[in-house]
């Protein structure tokens, strides 16, 4: 698409883009030197600074912290889609009783921001109510009123985008709205959804780094631990930047998943009615906050 | 009513916080996520190669984890001393940008390729092209996503609280110390948050009917 917005380059073009390049080059060089030159200069490259990594007991911490991640990634992803289906079925129903409760509750809780809502569970519920619950699952039912509660307009979104034809036609035929729904309506939908849905649950997971302001021992809390240990040498930047390759590297992966969900969705027989044309501009039917980090964190 | 009442200052104060962050932020993730939507879109590869590394570092990286860096790391490399506030500003700053980028660079896209093509065919350059063509078509396309970020962005300040800034998502602290009940002082901060988010979503709704465009 970029090549529209120019002309192939002749040959003056060329010459400047080049020299563009050359100068874009130096300009990001220079910040990536001056910061690396600063670390360097304020002692973080020093061996002493690093050698917590050879050690066994980190590593095995470390690995601790990642599951911590991981565990409370995958049950609050369960946890959000099943959400997210019933609230929407609920917004989708005929009965104003049924759709005006889940439309609120769904409203509600997108509005508010999940740090929030770790905090009602987590200090609002044990000093307000008496309930105690733990940190794991304070962040884990946050991630799922929250999140669920996106997943639950984006699954409406893509019913509502399956062309009306489907539907009217499947009432024709004398099918019920149970049929309709599940026969018809949700496999189309659920093609064009997916997506979105998985961006969501890469917002999830970079949204359970969250658990490291209540104590949750996920990656972060312990890169704090860590880079605040005195005999280590207090590494918080070494270890922040390993922390943060392994949180890149796992939300890759989740992209790269999607990715490749989506290649094998667009090269299938049928592409679907209701695929967009460009999922990020949907905008209209999708509700706020899908797939871009709408998530806290 | 009374923990909100009692307690107006805090929540005033806290008020503040969250709309400063949030105004701030909003304005630098605009400004730099054009920016860097327009390097992604350039002729010149190299540059569009440093564009996507931003938007694909930033946007797989935890925004707790973007603040942690400016919270605990930034002051040990010892460069200019900035307050809490101005750090936070700075990391939701660059954590939006590369959200703001992916959307306009999505707006981009929406704009039919006549519209370039006939911009170039009268002679207009890249940046004129852009500047004064696609960018202003494009920005009627994005609206209700762009506005979908900076309510997610209003929302995502409270992460700031972690992190010594003084706003909404600090308020619980004050009141335990003050001995009030946390759970009714939490429910006040909800509430506050819908009352901030619902006017966005309003002027979202208007500014699509006024500006959407069929295509």
């Amino acid at each position: 698409m970029s090549s529209v917005l120019y002309d192939v380059p002749g040959p003056a073009a060329i010459r400047r883009n080049r020299t563009f390049g050359v100068v874009g080059t130096l300009i990001v060089l220079a910040l990536v030197g001056f910061v690396v030159w600063r670390f360097y200069e304020a002692g973080q490259f020093s061996p002493r600074l690093w050698e917590w990594i050879t050690y066994v007991r980190i590593q095995y911490l470390l690995l601790g912290a990642l599951w911590a991640t991981i565990s409370a990634f995958a049950v609050a992803a369960v946890l959000s889609l099943a959400f997210g289906a019933f609230f929407a079925a609920g917004r989708l129903s005929d009965h104003r009783w049924v759709s005006v409760p889940a439309t609120t509750v769904v409203e509600f809780f997108r509005a508010v921001p999940l740090l929030v809502l770790i905090f009602i569970l987590y200090f609002g519920l044990s000093r307000g109510l008496g309930i105690e619950i733990d940190a794991f699952w304070a962040v884990v039912l946050g991630l799922m009123l929250y999140n669920g509660s996106v997943l639950a307009e984006v699954f409406r979104a893509g019913v509502n985008a399956v062309p009306r034809g489907q539907r009217e036609a499947a009432y024709a035929l004398g099918m019920r709205k149970t049929p309709v729904m599940t026969n018809v309506l949700l496999p189309q939908a659920l093609r064009s959804m997916l997506p979105t849905i998985l961006s969501q649950l890469v917002v999830v997971l970079k949204d359970t780094a969250l658990g490291f302001i209540i104590l949750y021992p996920e990656l972060l809390y312990q890169a704090r631990f860590l880079g605040s240990q005195n005999q280590l040498g207090s590494p918080i930047l070494p270890v922040a930047l390993v922390i943060a390759v392994i949180y890149i590297g796992l939300c890759l992966i989740l992209t790269g998943i999607s990715r490749l969900v989506e290649r094998r969705l667009s090269q299938g027989p049928r592409s679907g009615g209701a695929k967009p044309a460009d999922p990020e501009l949907t905008a209209p039917q999708m509700p706020s906050g899908v797939g871009y980090g709408g998530g806290a964190a | 009513m009374n923990v909100l009442l009692d307690n107006a200052d805090v929540y005033w104060r806290a008020i503040l916080g969250t709309v400063g962050l949030f105004v701030v932020s909003a304005i630098g993730s605009l400004i730099l996520g054009t920016l860097i939507a327009g390097l992604r879109v350039s002729p010149v590869p190299v540059l569009r190669t440093f564009g996507s590394l931003y938007v694909t570092l930033l946007r797989n990286t935890p925004l707790t984890l973007v603040l942690f860096f400016f919270a605990f790391a930034y002051p040990r490399l010892e460069l200019v001393e900035f307050s809490f506030f101005t750090l936070a500003c700075i990391g939701l700053t660059l954590y939006t940008a590369a959200f703001v980028c992916e959307i306009v660079r999505s707006g981009i896209n929406t704009v039919p390729v006549g519209q370039a093509e006939a911009a170039r065919a009268l002679g207009f350059t890249f940046t004129q092209t852009l500047g004064q063509i696609v960018l202003p078509q494009a920005v009627r396309a994005v609206v209700p996503p762009m506005t979908n970020i900076q309510i997610a962005l209003l929302k995502n300040t409270t992460i700031a609280s972690g992190f010594a800034v003084f706003q909404l998502g600090s308020v619980y602290s004050v009141l335990s110390e003050r001995g009030y009940n946390v759970m009714i002082g939490l429910l006040w901060i909800a509430a506050i948050f819908v009352v901030l988010v619902v006017p966005l979503t309003l002027l979202q709704r208007r500014l699509d009917a006024k500006w959407g465009v069929a295509r």
